[in-house]
């Protein structure tokens, strides 16, 4: 079980080598990535070195190519698929069918892997991409129970990775258009869910009031911590009740399941996060090296230090995680 | 008479029913479509895309209602799950796509690898198809129409016409509350405090879904099952005249579906004037319109017609 670590820049690719990631994942500096927030990722410069900082290391280095590009902008990502292929990355994480098409096509040598942006929650789903584009490895959506993720595991083509620790996405990947419904941006058309340009934070009377295109997503009070407003989780009235109608602001954490990840032959365990600091990703590495060690030693008498969850639950949001759809009573 | 060769005809534009989003009694579901069999639909789509627990009616009982639609004239297509997560889920997904009837409407790429090869399916809305290149492969595998995604604009439609080589028919989703997510947890259950494995089909409590307000009491999502969707209305009807559309998709509410078609067809036959079914037509909305998506915009936005 493989860990793949995220990289928003050069200190925290060499935060992540340097505790113990097998794998970095990385993305351009536009919206080809499905983290586009200015400042963040990688120019092709930086690229190189990041690449040759984890090789010394033997360290793998996957570049995320994982939105939706429209007609006019495909030869964008094409020049992306090429620019990561002329780096000779060890794999290209993609969502879109065409850009895939042209990847396997352009790059028949290239490492393709499915990006859980393209929704595939079933063999039969991966199946289609190991068909058609000779995908070799899919990261599965966050919608699955363990027992699903078993049974995937089992009857899959191609090797799966699976989401171990960050902020939770609680739609399927790829299939949430709540940020582009009130922005116009969201992850599959521009890379990112609710744009930093669209979030208003506004101290008043009634608390801290957090906004995104001006719909009010929550209102906190002194004592609360104000999340970064994502629709899903915000605070809403339903049946004249108001309550984190769809999910309060927690991060996934699947730490106490690590064995039966291990069990079930979860080929990597990916960790959120491209968004996030140096400091985070030195710290969360860290941890899951240690977990994922301590796991496959003695599987059978594994739990999580109490340190560990202390310190991960500090790094979430809501500063509270969860195993998520992992376990059928959070659905 | 011999026909003008000189006009080439392009084929009429046409109206469609989307398949139920909602969870209806079996009742409700059988008196609806008796009165879709009699309206000037074009083509219905059928089956529960939502949510696999919702059992009003079975395969079979939805085939039955395939065939009465038939024979009213109706061109049917089976609509397959959105979310695929269970192993039951994926055999009844077989199911539909083996099926030699009527043809089907992929709604994930689970379908898309049952029917790959098969001519005449549809590439349903949630299968991202975000450009030709993309929408080409598809076409090579044997789609023949396509959904598109309820976020993207005119103006990208134009660029897929500009480039598309196949003739491949493309389909809006031209009114209703639109599909905006899919999720593992059941929200309808977590909002009656529920546990998914125990939902007691609760969504029936709800036919048009379940209201989402901002603290600021502006109605914004709705809530059904699985899945989350705009509390406002997407409504086309200002576009019944776009050349790039061949199909307009009316999404089923619970109420005043079969108003809505008439109105849809009386605009697309000239027989009703547009600015006075846009009047008619909000009166008809469960909380109010929005159209930003078509204009490159947010999709929440509204009146976005004069851009």
């Amino acid at each position: 079980m493989k860990l793949v670590c995220p990289a928003g820049n050069l200190p925290s690719l060499k935060a992540a080598v340097d505790n113990g990631a097998d794998a970095v994942y990385i993305g351009f500096r536009d919206s080809t990535s499905a983290r586009h927030f200015a400042g963040l990722n990688f120019t092709h410069k930086q690229i190189e070195k990041g690449l040759q900082y984890a090789r010394d290391q033997k360290v793998k280095v996957f570049v995320a190519i994982n939105t939706y590009p429209y007609p006019s902008d495909f030869a964008h990502w094409q020049r992306a698929v090429d620019m990561a292929a002329g780096l000779d990355v060890d794999a290209l994480i993609l969502a879109d069918i065409g850009v895939m098409d042209y990847a396997c096509e352009r790059w028949p040598e290239l490492n393709l892997h499915l990006s859980v942006q393209s929704s595939s929650t079933s063999h039969e789903a991966i199946r289609f991409y190991a068909e058609q584009f000779g995908i070799r490895r899919a990261v599965i959506p966050r919608v699955l129970s363990l027992k699903q993720v078993a049974r995937l595991i089992e009857h899959s083509p191609v090797p799966i990775e699976v989401f171990g620790f960050g902020s939770l996405c609680v739609m399927v990947e790829g299939r949430c258009f709540l940020s582009s419904y009130v922005t116009g941006q969201g992850p599959n058309n521009f890379g990112a869910c609710s744009p930093a340009s669209f979030v208003r934070w506004q101290e008043t009377d009634r608390g801290l009031e957090t906004r995104l295109n001006e719909v009010l997503i929550d209102q906190v009070g002194k004592d609360e911590n104000a999340g970064y407003p994502t629709v899903c989780k915000g605070r809403f009235e339903v049946m004249g009740k108001t309550s984190y109608a769809i999910e309060a602001p927690t991060s996934l954490n699947t730490l106490p399941i690590l064995p039966e990840l291990l069990r079930i032959g979860a080929a990597a365990i990916k960790i959120e996060g491209r968004q996030r600091s140096p400091a985070y990703v030195k710290q969360v590495t860290r941890i899951m090296r240690e977990a994922i060690d301590a796991c496959k030693a003695d599987p059978d008498h594994f739990t999580p230090k109490q340190e560990w969850m202390t310190q991960l639950a500090a790094l979430s949001e809501g500063m509270q995680t969860t195993l998520g759809a992992y376990e059928r009573t959070w659905q | 008479m011999t026909p003008d060769t000189t006009t080439v005809q392009k084929p009429r534009k046409r109206l469609s029913l989307g398949p139920i989003l909602y969870y209806w009694p079996r009742d409700q579901l059988r008196s609806f479509y008796n009165m879709v069999a009699e309206s000037a639909i074009d083509i219905v789509y059928l089956g529960e895309t939502v949510c696999s627990k919702r059992r009003s009616l079975n395969t079979e009982g939805w085939l039955e209602i395939a065939d009465m639609l038939t024979n009213a004239g109706k061109e049917v297509v089976l609509s397959s799950l959105s979310l695929i997560e269970a192993a039951s889920e994926l055999a009844t997904l077989k199911r539909i796509c083996a099926n030699r009837h009527f043809r089907v409407e992929a709604n994930d790429m689970a379908a898309v690898q049952m029917l790959a090869g098969k001519s005449g399916f549809i590439a349903g809305s949630t299968l991202n198809i975000y450009n030709t290149h993309t929408l080409e492969k598809l076409a090579s595998l044997g789609a023949k129409r396509w959904v598109m995604p309820v976020e993207q604009s005119r103006e990208i439609l134009h660029e897929f016409r500009q480039q598309m080589e196949s003739s491949m028919e493309i389909e809006v989703f031209a009114w209703g509350r639109l599909p905006l997510a899919f999720s593992a947890r059941c929200y309808t259950a977590r909002n009656h405090k529920l546990p998914k494995d125990d939902c007691q089909f609760r969504c029936l409590d709800d036919p048009d879904g379940m209201l989402l307000r901002t603290r600021e009491d502006d109605s914004f999502l709705v809530l059904n099952g699985i899945q989350t969707q705009s509390a406002l209305t997407h409504n086309l009807v200002q576009e019944l005249k776009d050349p790039d559309i061949d199909i307009f998709r009316i999404s089923p509410q619970s109420l005043h579906t079969g108003k809505i078609i008439k109105v849809f067809h009386d605009c697309l036959t000239g027989q009703q004037d547009i600015d006075q079914a846009v009047v008619v037509l909000e009166s008809l909305m469960p909380t109010g319109p929005c159209n930003g998506y078509w204009y490159g915009e947010a999709g929440m936005l509204a009146g976005c017609s004069t851009a």
